[in-house]
């Protein structure tokens, strides 16, 4: 592939990998926060196996490549892939299950692929659909957010579970809102039925609909910042909110409302910290308003019709598929030339 | 014919020229019923049977053919062999057959067999043709059993499961068990699987290479006299 530059003047970019990366790191933590008040305290467990594995293992991968260690562990882009895959897996999820996705992630997902700025997928989402393609059953074990629960594990319980591999007993565990919504429909459970149970809250899913306000918090800071591109989130949640809409007015007896999946799963977190990322995503404005849409419409489809309760991940590794062709047709036109 | 051509042929098949791991033909197979041992090994000897066979009919009748239409024909000999294997394989493998499903009549479309007709056999002599066709054949089981048991072991944790499909009946005992309570990894079983498995089976393969370039290339400059000679030799082998 050819890159063209333009004439001068050029202006400096300001941003660096590192302040990029520590940026979006901060703005995780309303997140983040309100994950650990709705599921507890496992998630930080989760954050910092993520981190230590992720770390050592750029290291390892950097030393076998022969490339200098420091700048690359200090840029952050290594413990933010840590802290992406650790928020997504169940709290309670046991060690190996998050160490091998940040190793994959790392390893398979950036290194293999020539490292930071050359992989063509989000590592963080390779390393957590592999998880999810390949211990289903482990990966859908969510904790039931404060208030659905009798009581948060504590300390003692959740290091047990993790670390001692000692499963949590059948109940301390059950499925997302999501999880729940696409099986009970599939066995024919009418939709009000299905909200109606405490799982659900207002907005969403009872506890996430607080986790996506923690992340859409986060997410609009990046982009007062300037961080990230306005086009992304925008498209891709206006299409989600779109399809959602569409098919919530024409059947609402067994499509949740558009609202319910603007605040439910993944939605906020992929549309500002993952969609976004500026490795594998569009980088042309036109581009990335295709890009985002795109997203958007097949996160709705995955829920709706897919196999899995939800398609964030999915949605967005195929679409880093597609991201190099959008960017070669939706190139801008340069200033003062005609259109032909 | 001498025994060093017939070695050297064997080298080129099964190891310097391997059809699935050099050429990277016949992926298609060897990509989908590379998930157990079992099933490779039994995709493995069809593919070679077919080779052995193919190679040997298209050496006989090389100079019969126009050279205009030779391609054409060469499908159709690959065709009927196929055929025939297939048939023979419904009758005395039936389980099997069933398991490897599609994948038996699709190696009329196995890329290496009509490769192989074409680049060696329709410009060989018989024997030659049929010694290509035979380790050129063993030299992609051999990538496909290989690729069969890296999935197979860490996937499912066991080799050889399901031996009783080829072996009868007293090889129901022959499946080893790698580790006690293994919970299983699907990504390897799973396609996913197949192609990371098939890009580290060629990254070891190439390891092994680079290693006996690097010491074949000290062994030369450890004997100055002979390396005049030597060196380029080894250069050659690169």
């Amino acid at each position: 592939m050819r890159f063209s530059t333009a004439p001068a003047p050029h202006i400096q970019p300001q941003a660096s990998v590192r302040g990029l990366m520590l940026g979006v790191l901060a703005a995780l933590v309303p997140g983040v926060a309100a994950q650990v008040w709705q599921f507890g305290a496992g998630v930080l467990i989760q954050c910092l196996l993520a981190l230590i594995a992720a770390l050592a293992c750029e290291a390892s991968m950097l030393w076998g490549r022969g490339r200098p260690l420091v700048p690359s562990l200090l840029d952050g882009s290594a413990a933010l892939t840590a802290v992406l895959l650790a928020v997504s897996l169940p709290p309670v999820a046991p060690w190996w299950i998050t160490v091998f996705g940040a190793l994959f992630a790392i390893t398979v997902g950036k290194h293999l692929y020539g490292g930071l700025g050359y992989n063509p997928f989000n590592p963080a989402m390779l390393g957590y659909a592999v998880l999810l393609i390949s211990f289903p059953r482990t990966m859908t074990a969510w904790l039931p957010p404060t208030g659905v629960a009798a009581a948060q594990p504590g300390w003692a319980e959740l290091l047990d579970w993790i670390f001692r591999l000692t499963p949590p007993i059948d109940g301390m565990t059950m499925a997302t809102p999501l999880d729940t919504l696409k099986t009970q429909l599939g066995m024919g459970v009418a939709l009000d039925q299905i909200r109606s149970s405490p799982l659900f809250g207002g907005l969403a899913g009872a506890g996430w609909q607080w986790v996506n306000l923690g992340y859409l918090l986060g997410g609009s800071w990046l982009l007062w910042r300037g961080a990230i591109a306005w086009q992304i989130p925008a498209a891709f949640l206006g299409t989600l909110f779109l399809a959602a809409l569409i098919f919530f007015l024409a059947e609402p007896a067994s499509f949740p409302t558009p609202l319910f999946h603007l605040f439910g799963g993944a939605t906020m977190l992929g549309a500002f910290f993952i969609a976004t990322d500026p490795v594998t995503a569009s980088t042309t404005p036109r581009g990335r308003l295709i890009y985002g849409s795109l997203i958007g419409l097949l996160v709705f489809v995955i829920r709706s019709w897919g196999g899995y309760p939800d398609g964030v991940a999915f949605a967005v590794l195929l679409m880093n598929l597609a991201a190099p062709t959008l960017d070669h047709f939706t190139r801008p036109r340069p200033f003062g030339r005609q259109r032909r | 014919m001498d025994l060093a051509a017939y070695r050297k042929i064997a080298y080129e098949g099964l190891w310097k020229n391997n059809q699935a791991l050099v050429a990277l033909l016949g992926l298609c197979p060897l990509l989908a019923v590379s998930n157990s041992v079992v099933n490779a090994l039994g995709l493995g000897l069809a593919t070679t049977m077919a080779l052995l066979l193919s190679n040997t009919i298209v050496s006989v009748v090389r100079r019969l053919i126009p050279g205009e239409i030779r391609l054409p024909v060469f499908v159709l000999v690959i065709a009927s062999i196929v055929t025939v294997i297939e048939l023979l394989m419904n009758a005395y493998f039936h389980d099997l057959y069933k398991i490897l499903g599609i994948f038996i009549p699709l190696i009329v479309t196995n890329c290496a067999i009509l490769g192989r007709a074409e680049a060696f056999a329709s410009r060989n002599g018989v024997d030659r043709a049929a010694v290509d066709g035979l380790f050129m054949g063993l030299g992609f089981t051999l990538a496909l059993v290989a690729l069969g048991a890296l999935r197979e072991a860490v996937g499912t944790g066991t080799l050889l499961a399901h031996a009783e499909l080829m072996f009868g009946a007293n090889a129901r005992t022959w499946t080893i068990r790698l580790f006690d309570d293994y919970g299983g990894f699907l990504l390897a079983v799973l396609p996913p699987g197949a192609f990371i498995g098939l890009g580290l089976v060629v990254a070891g393969k190439n390891v092994l290479d680079a290693r006996a370039a690097r010491r074949a290339e000290e062994a030369a400059r450890s004997k100055p006299i002979a390396s005049a000679v030597l060196v380029p030799a080894a250069l050659e082998r690169r």
